[in-house]
Formats: structure tokens, C-alpha cells, sequence
């Protein structure tokens, strides 16, 4: 399993690597967004703070459904998925591989996001770095999420669409996770007790990936 | 997991139905090993899905059927695509990664040893083109490549769906010679093509489909 899901996330990456869809075109979009919020908020400074961690996960839902999209995308062309359904790979692997690079995908953007809340939202440079690590947490049980909604709804008429409309309910609790822990960084609180939280959904998705995505995979 | 004395495929009354639609409609076949069936038939005849069913690519919906030992209906699918060799009409890898990239990874998928990469690379004629993204080859290029995937997968049964779209006479010469080479190894080949073979030294067995069916066969 841990060999196919390396040779899995190797190979994603390498893609990402080579089609800069991320640097290009994901990443500018995420800055954008969060410099539109910014704007939504107004000239003055008042707010921009506590609304910070709430506009970031806003900001990284969407960019997370591109990628998610983006990470299914490529095995979906009918030629590609039955030429790879013929290498009978480990189904467990394979989405321990998706979800690991959709995670390192996530994390990069998520640290530019960051820095973009810090000078686009005036949040607090010490209290953004304290929220690094829950948000690592939070960003990569939305990759195992969002790897298991991808193959879901990748094939079906309308996969764009119904990706989001599947997954946002699943990201909900993991938002509203990330949203506390976060604030709490900047302005004080359970900022542990969230974390934790964001741990055991990371964990639970982990595990169902594991026992379903062959499942997914074959319906 | 086959036997030398045993059909390498045998199919009774095999229907293939997806969202209600029928793409086999009782078909009956029994392909010995060694050998090299062609599908002819017109556009819509099931030429692909009887080769998508025989990879285990869809489900047996009513009707008998075996595939290198394993049952179609109630066998481990994933087990027997593992020993398929599929060349698609469609692009069959990854656009964005190279040549090499590609059958690294299939090898490594497959537990074989790189360095056959060359000798296959070699073979197919893309020893020059080793370093060129896939979505950068010309289709006859993009040809070889499947076929050098397979090469390498050195699979017991292969599967190859009008593996002469895009071939120059060239190619077609060398597909041919390809052909006739894994056959005398004790590979069993079934292809789809609109027109039977224009090699007469590979001596197949044609088989004519219509409405899902098999309604001639000549040798």
C-alpha cells in the first residue's frame, strides 16, 4: 500500500510539476479571491481580523475543489483510466497517494494564502504562524476528503458541478474546525481542543479512503 | 493461471448491459491460446465493449464467462486486469509526463525492472522521443508508446481496440511483425478493427459483429 501510494503521489506531483496548474493558475486565483475579500471588507482595518479565519477557509474551499477536480482530471480521459485500471494497483494506495499530493498541493497554496492574510487582512504575524499547524491538519483532511468525493464524482455527467454540491456538507465540520482553531490563534482560545478535533476528522477520513476508495473506484 | 489446454477466453450467452443499455447481447465465444482473433464490424456493432468485458473493464450482467481462469461475474476483476494488456483508441497515459516518466511508472506499478525501459524504448522506436511529453508525440508516436507499455507489461492476453487508427504503412508493418512475434511467444490477441487484417501471414480468425452479437466467423 505505502509503495503504490508513493509511486502514486510521485507521479501527481511530477504532473503538477510539469503543467504549473497550480503555480499558474490556482495559486493566482486564491490570491485574488483573498484580495477581493479584503476589498469586500472595506478600506478601513476594523474587522479584517476576526473575519480573517473564516474569508481563508472560504478562499481555500474553492481552491481545493479546483485542485480536487484538477488531481481526478487526469486519470478520467476513458483511454488513461482503463490503460491504468489494467495495472490492478492497490485501490488503498492509490488514494493515500492522491490524498498526499493533493495535501502537499494544498499545503503550498495554503501557506501563500497565509502570508496573503497577513497583509491583505492584517492578521497578526505570530498569531497566523500559531495557526500553521492546525491549518496543516484541517488543509490535509480536506485532501482525503475531497480525494474520496473526487472519485465519486469523477466519470459523471456534470463532475464540475456535483463536486461541490457532495463535498461541502463533508468539509463543513472540518471549516468550522479550522475557522475556531484559527481564530483562536489570533485572538485567544481552545485553540488545542479544535486541533484535536481536526486531528480525529484527518484520522477518520484517512480510514474510510482506505476501506472504500476501491469501492468508489469500481461503481 | 492459464493452462495450455484450456481457452484462454470463453463466453456463453455473455450480456453486457450499462444504465439499461445493452452493449452485448449474447455473445458466445471461445479463444484458444496462442492465437489472433480480429473483431470487424461496423460502428456501434460491441466491438469495444466485448474487448472492455474481456478486460474486466465492465461487468458481466447475464450469461457465463471466463477470462484467464477468473469468472467474470462473481471472480476478483481487479486480479485479472492485472494480467490484461489494453491499448485504447484513445490516448492511454499521462499527457504531461514523458515518455520514460510514463513507463517508469508503469513499471514500477508492475514490480518489473527498469531497465528493460531501454531495450523496450528501443523496439517501438522512440528511443529518440525518450525525453518528449506525451501530449507533444504524433498519434502514430502516441501508438508505440501503448504498445511499448504493453512491451514491457508482457501481458497474457492482449486487448487492443483499433490499434491501427493513425498508422502509416510503416507502422502498420511493424504492428503486424509485433503481432506475430507475441503470438508465437503464447500470447493470445484479440483486436478490433473496421477492416480484416491486411497481413495475410498472421493467419487470424475474423470475427464479424452486429447488434452486439457475433454473427460470422471466417479463418
Amino acid at each position: 500500500m505505502i509503495r503504490v501510494a508513493l509511486l502514486v503521489a510521485g507521479k501527481d506531483l511530477r504532473i503538477e510539476r510539469r503543467s504549473r496548474v497550480l503555480l499558474w493558475q490556482v495559486v493566482p486565483f486564491g490570491v485574488m479571491a483573498l484580495l477581493l475579500c479584503g476589498l469586500a471588507l472595506g478600506p478601513t482595518q476594523v474587522g479584517h481580523s476576526s473575519a480573517a479565519p473564516g474569508l481563508f477557509y472560504v478562499v481555500v474551499v474553492l481552491v481545493a475543489l479546483l485542485m480536487i477536480n484538477r488531481s481526478h482530471g487526469v486519470e478520467a480521459t476513458p483511454g488513461t483510466a482503463a490503460s491504468i485500471a489494467t495495472l490492478g494497483l492497490d485501490p488503498a494506495g492509490v488514494f493515500l497517494g492522491k490524498a498526499a499530493a493533493l495535501a502537499v498541493e494544498l499545503w503550498l497554496t495554503g501557506i501563500v494564502l497565509l502570508g496573503g492574510c497577513v497583509l491583505v487582512l492584517h492578521t497578526g504575524l505570530r498569531g497566523t504562524a500559531e495557526a500553521l499547524p492546525s491549518v496543516l491538519v484541517v488543509l490535509g483532511a480536506i485532501a482525503a476528503a475531497g480525494t474520496l468525493y473526487g472519485a465519486l464524482t469523477t466519470g459523471g455527467s456534470g463532475a464540475a458541478t456535483l463536486l461541490p454540491v457532495l463535498s461541502l456538507p463533508a468539509f463543513a465540520p472540518l471549516l468550522i474546525a479550522g475557522e475556531q482553531s484559527f481564530h483562536s490563534a489570533l485572538h485567544g482560545g481552545a485553540l488545542m481542543e479544535w486541533w484535536v478535533i481536526s486531528l480525529v476528522a484527518l484520522a477518520g477520513y484517512l480510514a474510510v479512503g482506505i476501506l472504500l476508495y476501491g469501492v468508489l473506484e469500481e461503481s | 493461471m492459464s493452462n495450455e489446454e484450456l481457452p484462454v477466453v470463453t463466453l456463453l450467452g455473455a450480456v453486457a448491459m450499462v444504465n439499461g443499455f445493452a452493449l452485448l447481447s449474447g455473445v458466445d465465444l471461445s479463444l484458444p491460446p496462442s492465437s489472433l482473433t480480429v473483431l470487424v464490424g461496423a460502428n456501434g456493432a460491441g466491438k469495444t465493449s466485448l474487448l472492455r468485458l474481456l478486460a474486466g473493464l465492465i461487468g458481466l450482467t447475464t450469461g457465463e464467462g471466463t477470462v484467464l481462469g477468473i469468472d467474470l461475474a462473481r471472480g476478483d476483476r481487479r486480479l485479472l486486469r492485472r494480467h490484461i494488456g489494453w491499448l485504447g483508441h484513445e490516448g492511454s497515459f499521462y499527457d504531461d509526463l514523458s515518455v520514460t516518466e510514463n513507463l517508469t511508472f508503469a513499471a514500477k506499478a508492475l514490480e518489473r525492472p527498469l531497465d528493460e525501459l531501454g531495450t523496450v524504448l528501443e523496439r517501438v522506436g522512440l528511443s529518440a522521443r525518450r525525453d518528449t511529453p506525451a501530449k507533444q508525440l504524433s498519434a502514430g508516436q502516441r501508438r508505440r508508446l501503448g504498445l511499448a507499455w504493453l512491451l514491457l507489461r508482457r501481458p497474457e492476453l492482449w486487448l487492443l481496440d483499433e490499434p491501427y487508427a493513425s498508422l502509416d504503412d510503416a507502422g502498420r508493418d511493424f504492428f503486424d511483425g509485433l503481432l506475430g512475434e507475441v503470438v508465437a511467444r503464447g500470447a493470445t490477441v484479440v483486436v478490433s478493427a473496421h477492416d480484416p487484417l491486411r497481413s495475410e501471414l498472421l493467419n487470424p480468425t475474423t470475427l464479424t459483429m452486429a447488434g452486439g452479437r457475433i454473427v460470422g466467423r471466417a479463418t
